[in-house]
């Protein structure tokens, strides 16, 4: 779920390509347009990343704030630390999601946005409850605080792992009698469908160009890294940019230059420059940890170890199994991108999906984060871990961390069960070369 | 023993034994009879009821059962209640049940549902999801088809219809059942002296494994029996306990409250018992009926969203004032997203009304109890200070 700038502090011999100068420009315009919006004369939508209706929201001329990403921010930024100890000194429980905890905390603390500037009091909370119970308690939590109009969107969850048709319509029907109908009253705007239309299909192209990108770690070496790397990639799409020419051309940009990269046989861009030799094709479930975001990935590329496919880029939407917004069904379309994000498919469906990255992009073992107050994606995590372990043979990893609360990023532990990890993958090798079972 | 003392020993016994023996009995009594588990918050039992299945509910392993395998399927900071529940899969105790339905209460009983399909998959498993959206032609429409579809996955797990006549026999026993559970919550508030909490409980509880028709007769007995006895009324203040819709608290838990000097007037406690609030009408399709409950007259709790902030927490305000309560103990399962995320809300609903409470946590296998019990004892020495000031 994520939009990030890049991070400061890189090292300076590292040449910025095209697509990352357009990332942090984009970035940079999206936070002036929220800061300014009011004054501007426009009206701000907070909604959350996984079933977000970009599409629908631009269609009222709304600007799409998206709180995780601002938790995201504050956890690259090293401030979602304190935000969380200010929540917790306000009531909030330590137990609980760590995202709701450095909003609220950011909050209390003046509510800064990345460039400086004041946040706006959102005019509209679109809770599009879609794949994650915290949703609906976080836009509880700041209704109270802002006592702004919130809107419920409820995305059925996927709990015999299809889609069916009372699902669907439910959504439609939510949209057409109550989303859309409250949309134009706050907005003042009037619905035009044809114009949601053509979003959907600026929304169609750059899903297109992502998903080749993403697919691009068949390539031996992988020119990208699907979970560290992939997190930029995914920023756009997920973000408040699908359905607008911005994101079209970010995504043509990437995929040519990632097209020269398979072209030149190389790995993937790091922090410190391209990536050594690949030793290790990783799958990785859960999000990452984003208070030492740099520190995790360099534990991977110092290891020749790159992610080639990951769980986590699809929490805002899965893509690379056939899915694309449709300008002919719009408000189907919607549903069906809500329905089917990462988080709202049932367990047998996450394994499968997983098992099929780790065959389809040749990889050597799953490894999973699993993030200490995130129950949408861990609760089973383990049982995952051994469905994948016996489905494929290969072997699974598991650490634990928190994505924006550094107390739960141990980075001696985490490094040491990555190291053991990946000679555990050089045994099952070596293991293999000899004929021998591991 | 009085007859009290004896209903409440049978409570007891099925509260403790972990292999369902009342369960399995019922299930053997008639060949192809099956057997339907659920897990909190709500589930319309009437549906299971009117297949001719037993509705069996399942609550965790609570504070007696080891838990061997069960933990090697949770990271440390998951809540108890899934693990146990594993537990008492992987350990055969379950193995006569032949579907479980995982409601729509957080992501851990969510993602359990997964889990269960591919850990039992001969178990009908069924996720069943309710509508945060409370609008007849929207939200209504999609649970009456929901319902409609759980109606046709117990169908052919039972191999035969389920007639309208049989579903509106079943809304009428538990529309009884529901009405007696209040009456007995009724009851406790009144005369909490002769109604312990735990006995409560365990009386609510003893439904979630005996048949509707058997626990029906049984309330009523209770019922007739603690009118007639007379115990002590104690100088204990009046509370409400929040926050035990899901993973249980030790009995002893329960017990230490009242120890140290509260009477608990309401709770949160086995909310399947009481979660529709008016008696589901007869007339008319039995499922629109049910549909209409849910949507109109239904329980509060923390995993339903409440559309208005001037609504929120209001439910608690009242269920005070209705019940004469002097404070709110705010008993939370570790790591329980929907206690825990929405206590804050509630708690400033409270303020805003001027009603003191106070807030821990707990485990189903919670062994010490002393600090809860000085909490609760202190809690309620201060609100006897306040109400003698
Ligand atoms: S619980 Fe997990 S999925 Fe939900 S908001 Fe928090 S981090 Fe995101
Ligand atoms: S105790 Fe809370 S978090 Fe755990 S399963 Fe129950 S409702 Fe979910």
């Amino acid at each position: 779920m994520t939009e990030i700038t890049t991070p400061k502090g890189a090292s300076p011999e590292v040449i910025k390509d095209d697509s990352m100068w357009k990332q942090k420009e984009m970035m940079a315009g999206h936070y002036d347009r929220i800061t300014s919006a009011h004054e501007n004369g426009l009206k701000v939508c907070n909604t959350f990343v996984p079933g977000n209706l970009n599409e629908l929201i631009r269609c009222f001329g709304l600007v799409n704030n998206l709180p995780e990403v601002n938790a995201i921010q504050s956890g690259l930024r090293k401030k979602s630390g304190n935000f969380v100890l200010e929540a917790e000194k306000h009531g909030h429980s330590e137990d609980v999601c760590t995202y709701v905890k450095s909003d609220i905390g950011m909050m209390e603390k003046g509510n800064i946005a990345p460039n400086g500037k004041k946040f706006p009091d959102p005019d509209v909370l679109l809770l599009s409850y879609t794949g994650c119970f915290t949703f609906m308690k976080w836009f509880e939590l700041l209704r109270e605080q802002y006592d702004c109009e919130t809107i419920m969107l409820h995305t059925p969850y996927e709990g015999d792992g299809k889609i069916t048709k009372n699902m669907r319509d439910y959504m439609v029907k939510q949209l057409k009698d109550d989303v859309i109908p409250k949309l134009e009253r706050i907005s003042g705007v009037k619905f035009d469908i044809d114009l949601l239309r053509e979003n959907l299909v600026k929304s169609a192209k750059a899903e297109e160009d992502l998903v080749w990108v993403l697919q691009s770690a068949k390539n031996k070496p992988s020119p990208i890294d699907a979970y560290f790397g992939g997190i930029y990639y995914i920023g756009p799409i997920f973000g408040a940019f699908r359905g607008t020419d911005d994101a079209i051309e970010y995504y043509k940009l990437l995929r040519a230059e990632v097209e020269a990269r398979v072209k030149a046989g190389r790995g993937p861009v790091t922090p410190d420059g391209d990536m050594g030799k690949e030793k290790y094709r990783i799958v990785v479930e859960g999000p990452p940890n984003y208070t030492s975001f740099r520190d995790f990935w360099k534990m991977f590329y110092d290891e020749g170890a790159v992610v080639v496919a990951s769980s986590y880029t699809k929490v805002g939407g899965v893509y690379d199994f056939g899915f694309r917004h449709d300008p002919t069904n719009p408000l189907e379309s919607l549903a069906d991108y809500c329905l089917g994000v990462y988080t709202n498919l049932n367990l047998p469906q996450r394994v499968d999906m997983l098992e099929n990255y780790m065959n389809e992009y040749e990889a050597d073992g799953l490894l999973i984060n699993s993030i200490k107050s995130c129950n949408s994606f861990s609760a089973g995590q383990l049982l995952m871990l051994r469905e994948i372990e016996k489905r494929t043979g290969k072997p699974g990893g598991f650490v634990e961390s928190d994505l924006v609360d550094p107390r739960y990023f141990s980075p001696a532990n985490i490094k040491n069960r990555l190291e053991s990890y990946f000679q555990m993958i050089d045994q099952k090798r070596s293991g293999k070369t000899k004929g021998v079972a591991a | 023993m009085s007859a009290l003392e004896k209903i409440n020993e049978r409570c007891l016994d099925l509260f403790e034994d972990l292999h369902f023996k009342a369960a399995r009995e019922w299930k053997a009594a008639e060949p192809g009879r099956k057997v339907v588990g659920f897990m909190p918050v709500y589930v319309p039992r009437e549906i299971i009821h009117a297949a001719g299945m037993l509705p069996l509910g399942i609550t965790g392993g609570g504070d007696q059962m080891e838990v061997i395998h069960g933990d090697a399927y949770y990271q440390s900071y998951i809540c108890r209640i899934p693990r146990s529940t594993i537990e008492l899969g992987v350990s055969g105790r379950l193995d006569f049940v032949d579907g479980m339905l995982f409601p729509s209460i957080c992501d851990v009983i969510r993602n359990l549902s997964g889990m269960w399909k591919l850990m039992f998959p001969n178990v009908y498993t069924r996720y069943f999801d309710v509508p945060q959206n409370y609008i007849d032609d929207i939200g209504g429409n999609y649970y009456t088809q929901e319902l409609a579809e759980l109606v046709e996955g117990l169908e052919e797990l039972g191999g035969r219809k389920i007639t309208e006549e049989q579903l509106r026999n079943s809304i009428a026993l538990y529309n009884e059942n529901r009405a007696l559970v209040r009456e007995v919550y009724d009851f406790r508030s009144k005369q909490p002296w002769k109604a312990p909490a735990a006995d409560v409980y365990l009386l609510v509880r003893a439904g979630y494994v005996l048949p509707v028709e058997e626990h029906n007769k049984m309330i009523r007995e209770w019922l007739t029996e603690s009118e007639k006895v007379d115990r002590p009324l104690r100088d204990n203040c009046r509370v409400i306990v929040a926050g035990l819709f899901c993973e249980q608290p030790p009995l002893n838990l329960i017990k230490s409250l009242e120890l140290a000097g509260c009477y608990v007037v309401d709770d949160d406690l086995l909310l399947v018992s009481r979660w529709l609030l008016e008696d589901v009408p007869l007339e008319g399709d039995p499922l629109h009926n049910l549909s209409q409950a849910f949507l109109h007259h239904s329980e509060e709790t923390s995993a339903k969203y409440v559309p208005t902030l001037a609504e929120k927490g209001q439910h608690l305000v009242r269920a005070v004032a209705k019940r004469g309560a002097e404070g709110v103990i705010f008993a939370s399962p570790s790591f329980c997203d929907p206690a825990l995320l929405d206590r804050p809300m509630l708690q400033s609903a409270l303020k805003k009304a001027n009603i003191p409470f106070i807030a821990f946590k707990y485990a189903e296998n919670s062994g010490q109890m002393q600090p809860i019990r000085e909490q609760a004892g202190t809690f309620a020495d201060s609100i006897k200070l306040w109400s003698e000031a």
